[in-house]
């Protein structure tokens, strides 16, 4: 078996790196990912890898490079956060349409202005439509044990579809937290070889990547898209089932938390989730029955498997690290779509907490679970969006 | 044993760009793209930038390039050929491939000289084996002809017009062959479809260094230009007679000019068969018109005078 | 062409035929067509180097006819031909007559 160390998540993910040695890495430093690149560095100057590291001028040339170098025919990873994933953000549609499995690291990171370097969802939500499988990370663990599966998804002949691992900037990537690394072997077994459709560097056979596709077309390769993004949901479970086998720890497409007989769940990603979780003891101790539901694949958001989970509870709040100004955020407006689609009509409000790093505390959790309460005894909800932790 | 630079022997090898394209009657960029693919005698792997070469090369389902080929965006060839180079580094390294290939990329002056010019500059400055072939035909065509940084002093554009007050484009072009030998890469050189084995001769040398090489070709545009359909190439010989355009290589950072007129024809020669540049013949213009000689006459003898340099020592 | 349906599509619009272009005519764009007077032709291949649309058709290094299929009548190699004796070897014709 592995063994335990006290890491940081940016170790974590580099140890991952190493472990699965790509054939190319392209990336530029970012806070707070910067130290993922910088670890990685030093595994390819010691010869711990055989990876060519192409060491860009700009986010944008790294996911350039990255589409360039997984075209040709091999495995390709990089690293980023927040203005980085911006600076990418035209790039990452080009490889999902292009259907290239390049795996990033995403240490979330609060977007611009002001600026602000600390955790928040901004940049992963800012691209969720960008056509990547995204998997969000609770702790060092968790982004460990995702960053390995997602290159089988990826990489999955069924899907062929580029990946996002996220983390939360400083509370995890920054933390050091005690975790257990899977043997080198292992890994490489786990991952097996990289199989290419269509090198580019098979010059005997050339292939043109990147036509121009009129309305005759388009709309046919959006749909192949979707057709291979719908696929992702039974390939997650199906990696998930075999790396159990290999590490002891399971995995969904969400984790369930006390939820089976609840009335009351909120729905919370990453790290501010395992805050959460305790307080929900602590009300469950006194005979509340509340649960929590943690996303953990966001791209493709498994929809019915998400409104099954909740069909049964009375009110829902959900807790968003991210905005989207003028609407409601991100997740709420995923877990709306999921209970409305499934017939399901809880009470739902939407909480905005710990942009830019701001703490998610207890006693945050705690209001928010007392006002579902109010929620569920009333029938009524007072204000539907709201901010937590901000002062008047 | 590498084809020799004759016409006879060249036309024997497969053209590696076909006919069915969809770029305009007389387009200068695929005269550029098939001589430099008829040069190089390895397989090569190219990346295209965004722009008119690589919206009329693949308009779905069809292509007309015969090398693997790929355009991921406008800014990012230089990029997008370095991710493919190191690839082919890393897969050689693990014995994965043993052949031997090399690497372009081609962009236009937009892709190249503006929002492409950070991600250009990186690659050369990484030392990625690619050879970069830019074909500037001095402005935005793709989109309609807009202003570029490569478009000449006075050109009429559709973002520099000719107008009432104010008589084009303000600003002399920028000079991306210079600033490219600024990088001390092992090879820089400026040459014309119109110099077919000059041309040739420059992609050979700059596919043989072991490093990055970069190659700025005039490519006349006839819609941008305002020039008939036939004189492409004739247009681009006057800009290497007037000196606009002079023809100069610089290996291992030692400049050559590879062409000296024996008259060095007026600047106006080149400017008064081109459309754009009609407005500069009016009454009032004048100045433009020797504004626009005395850039070409200073760059050609700073050109004569750095390689006087090297003469002198020998 | 019959159009294909997306589960016929290669993946990433990628295209494994490389020149499929060639299949693609464009010598309905012209208005004016090339006229090989091969009296008059000294083999220099000058327009087959300058021909933007790979259409000046050349075998063991001798040129033969053009590619109408494909050459877009720019006139370039007409412009270029030197001829022999003040005679030119490529005269552009206008289409129709």
């Amino acid at each position: 078996m592995g063994k335990k160390l006290a890491v940081t998540g940016n170790q974590a993910i580099a140890e991952a790196m190493r472990q699965i040695n790509p054939d190319v890495c392209a990336a530029y430093p970012i806070t707070p990912s910067t130290e993922v690149m910088q670890r990685f560095a030093a595994f390819v100057a010691d010869g711990k890898v055989g990876t060519e590291l192409v060491t860009v001028e700009s986010e944008h040339s790294a996911m350039s490079a990255c589409i360039g170098a997984s075209a040709a025919g091999g495995r390709v990873m990089t690293a980023t956060s927040s203005q980085g994933l911006a600076l990418m953000w035209e790039m990452l549609h080009i490889a999902s349409g292009m259907r290239l499995p390049v795996v990033m690291t995403l240490v979330n990171r609060a977007l611009s202005a002001p600026i602000n370097i600390h955790g928040d969802h901004s940049d992963g939500m800012g691209s969720r439509d960008c056509g990547w499988i995204q998997l969000y990370s609770e702790n060092a663990q968790e982004a460990y044990d995702n960053l390995i599966q997602a290159i089988r998804i990826a990489e999955h002949e069924s899907v062929r579809l580029p990946a996002m691992v996220c983390m939360d900037g400083f509370i995890i990537s920054h933390s050091i937290e005690s975790m257990e690394f899977l043997p080198d072997e292992t890994v490489k077994e786990f991952i097996g070889e990289f199989k290419p459709t269509h090198p580019l560097l098979d010059v005997d056979n050339p292939v043109t990547y990147g036509p121009l596709v009129l309305p005759d077309y388009f709309i046919e390769f959006k749909r192949a898209q979707h057709e291979a993004m719908s696929h992702v949901k039974d390939v997650v479970l199906e990696v998930a089932k075999e790396f159990e086998k290999i590490s002891g720890r399971s995995y969904g497409l969400f984790e369930s938390y006390r939820l089976d007989d609840a009335d009351i769940a909120i729905v919370i990603l990453n790290s501010a989730a395992g805050t959460a979780k305790d307080v929900i003891d602590v009300f469950r101790d006194k005979g509340l029955k509340v649960g929590l539901l943690k996303p953990r694949l966001f791209r493709p958001f498994p929809y019915e498997e998400v409104a099954q989970a909740l069909a049964n509870v009375k009110v829902i709040g959900v807790l968003d690290r991210a905005e989207s100004l003028g609407g409601f955020g991100p997740m709420f407006m995923e877990i709306a779509s999921a209970m409305m689609t499934n017939g399901s009509n809880p009470l739902m409000v939407n909480k905005i907490y710990g942009l830019g790093g701001r703490d998610f505390m207890p006693e945050h959790a705690e209001a928010v679970i007392n006002e579902l309460k109010e929620i569920m005894d009333t029938g009524k909800v007072k204000v539907l969006k709201e901010y937590i932790g901000v002062r008047e | 044993m590498s084809t020799p630079l004759r016409l006879k022997e060249l036309s024997k090898k497969e053209d590696l760009l076909t006919g069915g394209h969809r770029l305009c009657s007389g387009c200068g960029a695929p005269i550029i793209v098939r001589q430099v693919l008829l040069a190089a005698e390895v397989p090569v792997v190219a990346a295209n930038a965004t722009g008119c070469l690589e919206v009329s090369t693949s308009i779905f389902p069809y292509t007309a390039w015969k090398i693997p080929w790929i355009h991921s965006a406008f800014e990012n060839a230089a990029a997008t050929i370095s991710g493919v180079e190191a690839m082919y580094k890393a897969l050689k390294r693990k014995g994965k491939i043993d052949r031997k290939i090399k690497f372009i990329a081609f962009g236009g002056d937009g892709g190249t000289y503006d929002i492409g010019f950070q991600s250009l500059s990186g690659a050369m400055e990484r030392g990625h084996d690619i050879v970069y072939i830019c074909y500037d035909n001095g402005a935005y065509m793709n989109t309609g002809i807009q202003r570029s940084s490569a478009t000449p002093l006075g050109a009429n554009t559709t973002t520099s017009p000719a107008g009432s007050v104010i008589p084009g484009k303000l600003q002399p072009r920028k000079n991306l062959t210079k600033i490219m030998a600024a990088h001390g890469i092992p090879y820089v050189a400026q040459t014309t479809p119109a110099h077919w084995r000059d041309l040739m001769t420059k992609v050979r040398k700059a596919l043989d260094v072991d490093g990055p090489a970069f190659i700025n070709v005039l490519a006349s545009c006839n819609r941008g230009w305002r020039t008939p359909t036939n004189t492409t190439i004739q247009d681009t010989k006057l800009a290497v007679e007037t000196c606009y355009w002079p023809l100069y290589e610089y290996e291992n950072g030692r400049l050559k000019i590879n062409y000296k007129p024996k008259e060095k024809k007026p600047i106006v020669e080149f400017l008064k068969t081109q459309g754009r540049f009609k407005h500069l013949f009016s009454p009032g213009n004048e100045h433009i018109l020797e504004k626009i000689q005395e850039l070409v006459d200073a760059e050609w003898e700073a050109l004569l005078r750095e390689e006087s340099l090297y003469s002198e020592e020998g | 062409m019959k159009l294909k349906g997306w589960k016929e599509l290669e993946i990433g619009a990628v295209i494994p035929e490389p020149g499929n272009a060639d299949n693609y005519n464009t010598g309905s764009w012209r208005a004016f067509r090339p006229q090989w007077i091969e009296d008059n032709c000294i083999q220099c291949l000058f327009c087959w180097i300058y021909c933007p649309d790979s259409a000046v058709t050349v075998k063991d290094g001798k040129r033969g006819e053009f590619d109408y299929d494909h050459c877009k009548g720019c006139g370039i190699c007409a412009n270029e031909c030197p001829g022999k004796k003040g005679n030119k070897a490529i005269v552009m014709v206008e289409e129709g007559k």
